[in-house]
């Protein structure tokens, strides 16, 4: 097992590509940026070439997702199937529809490249003030490198529960935007369970608005390479997010995520906690936080944390929270890191009651990544899940 | 009749400096029904002992035996100890996030049966002792420990006690932490699960004060990791007045 961890208040990073020269191995002088000076663009044509050296890339297997980056998308229209839900339409629409592009835009090559490939973005807008769930489920059947592009839009005043369900086989790189309006709660919910040979690159874009919620829940059990990066930007005063995150990676898995809280205004808070498990010995995990608190956001109440248990030899788990803090008055930031193999003080307690250690284990590990499954407020979702959960568990068994 | 014999029982620790012997020879025999109360100053290995019967990864059993009616402990897994009847109440229990009291009962009471109990019974059984232990119904779909005060983590170790019915049980330190009330409502238990099983019971404390409400049949003074005096109920009474002084004069305190 080897796991690097490290945390850093304030990002030392090299500096975008695309904006000037390549320095790596040039000059020695490494320029601090912060994270609100990425570069941007929907245009696939304006990031270089990616080497696997660039800061967003250097802990991902790119050989494995080339065609994804690099090569052409069908960016046509997938057979997605939608349940039947009052308060939440979904429809195809045009490159042009104003939805798009108001919440964010492509930090990196794979996401601009899916930005620049699609025909038609599905828009899924919530409407409803009664609490309701939609459900979007993609099975998909083939291998053919595609963009996607989903936009959800919650009116101000609305409720709302949107899951997108991922399974089958799929080579897929995607951007989905949320819009949460003035005093809207909105939970989105995005699920990995594709087969082994799958590969799926997804930057979520939110943007919360006054005193509106938003609960962002990434839950990755199956695929190759899968890589969600969710970036939150609370950009009006009250804004509230939560983002969840819970994975599950065997040997041969890379599960990635890059969070991303952006502060922008006064009074706004967030909570970040992304749980996994590594099992099998080239079981590989990536998480990064980066939390950025504004120069205007006063009064900011900030906390993420990754927790990673180990349960075999040689899985490799990356954890690394970033801070960067641009004002002096806030309620709070901390963030929390942790890598591990099991707790032997509980395994004892559970055994000290006759339970056997592999049924411990299971317990342990049930209750470990209970709690973000716990946060998703679907029951039907939720029993799946804790079965899935169940199933890994007994694979990682041998049973 | 049940019995629990510990003999001659050595068991080490590993530290920063090296190896360090903890008990040094430990005799004790404790019957069906019958209540050992062990009693020593902080150091002397009293929970090394409770830990040791356990048979917590972190202790190294050197020389000696515990039998449970003539069966070797010391060999089997954790496990394997409580199924064969022994229970250790914690005096620090754990906290396992994400496992509801109510799983975790019902998966350790499945473990010790053999069997999952029918489930009338045991939903029956479970209120009757939880509201004997003056717990909320709301405790069964907490997580195991997790935000419990002290005195409700102790009344969930003898909720434990009650349900999983063992032969023998070592409560180390039960006392410690609890107000008189608790206190109270705790000993209830233990002598409520002593009178309905005939629990032998390894009662480890630094104070007199619980002997009050679980009486000893027998008294045993514990120093730099060995019995040092043993006696009857009037024993513990001596200790409170007189400390335990006349027995650290010439020994060695641990650490």
């Amino acid at each position: 097992m080897s796991a690097a961890v490290s945390a850093n208040t304030g990002l030392i990073e090299t500096e975008q590509h695309g904006l000037k020269a390549h320095s790596d191995g040039g000059d020695a002088y490494v320029p601090v940026q912060s994270r609100a000076e990425r570069f941007t663009s929907t245009s696939v044509d304006d990031f270089e070439k990616v080497t696997g050296f660039e800061l967003e890339w250097k802990l991902t297997p790119i050989t494995r997702i080339t065609a994804l980056i690099e090569g052409e998308l069908d960016g046509s229209a997938p057979t997605l199937t939608f349940s039947e839900t009052p308060g939440v339409t979904a429809a195809w629409v045009d490159r042009t529809d104003a939805r798009i592009g108001s919440a964010g835009a492509p930090e990196e090559r794979a996401s601009a490249n899916a930005w620049s490939s699609f025909d038609k973005a599905l828009a899924i807008d919530v409407t409803g003030e009664e609490l309701q769930e939609f459900v979007v489920t993609r099975e998909a059947t083939d291998s053919t490198p595609r963009a996607g592009h989903t936009v959800i839009t919650a009116a101000p005043f609305s409720r709302g529960l949107v899951i997108l369900r991922n399974s089958g086989d799929a080579q897929l790189t995607e951007n989905v935007e949320i819009v949460v309006g003035d005093q809207a709660a909105l939970t989105v919910v995005t699920v990995q369970e594709w087969n082994d040979e799958s590969n799926h690159l997804a930057s979520h874009f939110a943007r919360v608005g006054r005193d509106a919620r938003l609960r962002h829940i990434v839950v990755s059990l199956g695929g190759g390479v899968v890589r969600v990066n969710p970036s939150i930007h609370l950009v009006e005063s009250g804004a509230d997010a939560s983002a969840f995150g819970l994975y599950f990676a065997d040997s041969g898995q890379h599960l990635e995520q890059r969070v991303y809280i952006d502060h922008v205004a006064a009074q706004t808070k967030s909570r970040v906690k992304y749980k996994g498990a590594l099992q099998g010995a080239t079981a590989r995990s990536v998480w990064v936080g980066d939390v950025l608190i504004g120069p205007h956001a006063t009064g900011t109440d900030s906390y993420e944390e990754n927790r990673n248990l180990v349960l075999s030899e040689g899985p490799r788990a990356d954890s690394i929270p970033n801070l960067e803090i641009e004002t002096g008055d806030i309620m709070g930031a901390g963030h929390a890191s942790s890598t591990g193999r099991f707790d032997d003080e509980q395994l004892f307690y559970l055994q000290s009651r006759g339970i056997p250690e592999d049924e411990a284990r299971r317990l342990v590990v049930r209750g470990f990544l209970a709690e973000i499954v716990a946060q998703i407020g679907s029951d039907d979702l939720e029993t799946h899940l804790s079965a899935a959960i169940e199933a890994e568990l007994s694979e990682a068994q041998g049973h | 009749m049940s019995n629990l014999e510990i003999r001659d029982l050595h068991v080490s620790v590993e530290t920063e400096l090296g190896t360090k012997q903890i008990l040094k020879g430990v005799d004790l025999s404790i019957g069906e029904g019958e209540t050992h109360a062990i009693m020593g100053p902080n150091g002397s290995g009293k929970s090394t002992l409770a830990y040791a019967i356990a048979g917590h990864p972190k202790y190294t059993v050197e020389s000696g035996s515990v039998k449970l009616d003539g069966e070797e402990v010391l060999t089997m897994t954790v496990d394997e100890r409580a199924r064969a009847g022994l229970f250790l109440a914690m005096q620090y229990p754990v906290e396992i996030p994400g496992v509801s009291v109510s799983n975790f009962l019902r998966t350790a009471k499945t473990a010790i049966d053999g069997a999952a109990p029918p489930i009338r019974g045991w939903i029956k059984d479970l209120d009757s002792s939880m509201s004997q232990l003056r717990m909320d119904k709301s405790f069964r779909e907490r997580n195991v420990n997790e935000g419990f005060s002290g005195g409700e983590k102790k009344r969930n170790e003898i909720l434990q006690l009650e349900l999983l019915k063992p032969k023998f049980a070592v409560l180390d330190e039960t006392d410690s932490g609890l107000d008189v009330d608790a206190l109270k409502i705790v000993s209830e238990g233990v002598n409520r699960a002593k009178a309905n099983t005939g629990l032998g019971i390894l009662l480890i404390t630094h104070y007199n004060r619980i002997l009050k409400y679980i009486q000893p049949d027998f008294v045993h003074v514990f120093v730099a990791g060995k019995v040092v005096e043993q006696g009857g109920p009037e024993l513990a009474v001596r200790l409170e007045n007189e400390g335990y002084d006349r027995f650290l004069s010439n020994a060695v305190v641990g650490s």
